[in-house]
């Protein structure tokens, strides 16, 4: 179905010196001064503390938000001239609580969009059995399941499979793993690490986490009330001389295996 | 209607010798709340679900079904005998009554029940590209079902309850034999009401809770 979008090339994510206010008297810039640019396949992981803009600029992606100030382009056009809908169903999108309908079964969950989209019917049931074998479970054993009977760690693995449905170029993700318990958290660190090296899609991943930064991006943006303090490389981050990012250094000696 | 039997110490004897009026009264009965309930739910329902978009009209809303509630119900009756159209002695005038009485738990239990999800569920929703429309027919309404079913249980009950006084306006039902009862000082007379309509509460509460659990999802 992405034929089009699938064969854009070049950067699929242009952020020219955006800032997004909230009140208009006085204003409280949530973000500003952001340029950044995410070309095509790249994992960018957005790290910052609570309240560091960071979901906000996952919302000002995909047209939940639109800048107050600047643009942002997906795929070349800017989000103000997409129709919100055709842009987000041209992005995945997976939060912390993975937010599946509860009165639908996991496979109804994952075939939402395909549904919508109006796939043939064994179109949409092969795609997620396809989505549910790629996230690691069996599709005898959890399609026909309600989310109440999943785990915390199946419950994201079906968000990520859902989110996967419709063969998005881009994959927007919330910190997904943070609610989890940290062995699972680990656990399907590593597996979607994997699963994102091999499915080549532009993703950018919001945490707090300095370690799942480390181990999932391809670029980490350090994002400090409102502004990116520091892009790098996960092997350079870490010698990068900033405070913020000494603060989120040491934040990993001084409590080993237990982040946050 | 035979007074020797109403004068009769046995309420039982009265109950068998007058069954067919007794059943008669409680399909009398019967009518007045269905009809008032569908009518109630047709503009209950479509009116919760708009208010969740429109919050001045949620006020207003709100508050006047509320203040329907708070008349008690003889009263209701009365007001409403001299207005034209919707006015008047009998079935009619009972059935807006009882109309505007079950408004209100339905029209509360809807916007509750609309308004009460997964904040993350919607959010998902959004960020998947649903429009306003599927979100409220595919996500909204379903998971609020449950919620708006027990709004429409407690308003039929209250609506079977309240549907006894609309004898007072000649609607019939079976209050007329609870109006007659009391006029005549005869118990039985006055159970010959309650007891059916205390049966058809039971009976309704319990239909509508086996349906309510079954629409309960998480």
């Amino acid at each position: 179905m992405n034929t089009k979008t699938a064969s854009f090339s070049g950067n699929l994510i242009d952020f020219h010196d955006v800032a997004y206010y909230i009140n208009v008297i006085p204003a409280r810039a949530i973000v500003s001064g952001i340029s950044l640019t995410i070309p095509q396949g790249e994992t960018i992981v957005l790290l910052g503390r609570s309240g560091s803009g960071k979901t906000t600029l996952l919302k000002l992606i995909n047209g939940m938000l639109f800048p107050s100030e600047g643009q942002i382009r997906v795929q070349g056009r800017a989000t103000t001239d997409w129709d919100p809908i055709r842009l987000r169903r041209g992005i995945g999108y997976v939060i912390q609580e993975a937010g599946l309908f509860p009165h639908f079964t996991v496979a109804e969950n994952i075939a939402l969009l395909p549904t919508l989209e109006k796939w043939d019917a064994p179109r949409t049931a092969a795609r997620v059995d396809e989505m549910l074998q790629l996230v690691g479970l069996d599709p005898r054993e959890f399609a026909k399941r309600h989310p109440r009977e999943l785990s915390g760690g199946q419950r994201q693995r079906v968000g990520v499979a859902r989110a996967l449905a419709a063969d998005p170029p881009i994959l927007l993700m919330d910190e997904p793993f943070g609610a989890l318990d940290p062995v699972t958290r680990a656990e399907l660190q590593r597996e979607f690490s994997a699963l994102a090296r091999r499915l080549s899609k532009t993703i950018v991943f919001v945490t707090h986490d300095l370690r799942e930064a480390l181990l999932l991006a391809s670029r980490i943006v350090l994002l400090e009330t409102g502004r990116i303090v520091a892009t790098a490389k996960p092997k350079e981050f870490l010698l990068l001389d900033h405070p913020e990012v000494r603060a989120f250094t040491s934040s990993l000696s001084i409590a080993p295996g237990s982040p946050s | 209607m035979n007074l020797a039997a109403i004068q009769s110490p046995s309420n039982w004897t009265f109950f068998t010798e007058h069954r067919a009026e007794i059943f008669s009264a409680t399909f009398d009965h019967l009518m007045l709340v269905v009809i008032a309930m569908a009518i109630a739910i047709l503009i209950g329902v479509p009116l919760g679900m708009l208010i969740v978009q429109r919050p001045a009209l949620r006020t207003i809303a709100l508050g006047i079904a509320s203040i329907f509630q708070t008349i008690p119900s003889l009263a209701l009756f009365g007001f409403l005998i001299p207005i034209p159209f919707i006015g008047g002695i009998g079935k009619r005038t009972a059935i807006v009554a009882l109309v505007l009485y079950a408004l209100l738990p339905i029209l509360r239990n809807t916007y509750v029940g609309l308004t009460g999800i997964d904040p993350a569920v919607l959010e998902a929703a959004e960020a998947m590209g649903m429009t306003r429309a599927q979100i409220l027919w595919r996500v909204r309404f379903p998971l609020a079902l449950a919620i708006i079913l027990a709004g429409i249980r407690t308003a039929t009950i209250i609506t079977i309850g309240v549907a006894t006084i609309a004898a007072a306006i000649g609607a019939g039902g079976l209050g007329t034999f609870i109006f007659r009862g009391v006029a005549l000082v005869s118990d039985s007379l006055i159970l010959a009401g309650a007891i059916p309509a205390a049966l058809l509460a039971l009976l309704a509460d319990f239909l509508l809770g086996l349906l309510e659990r079954r629409l309960r999802v998480a």
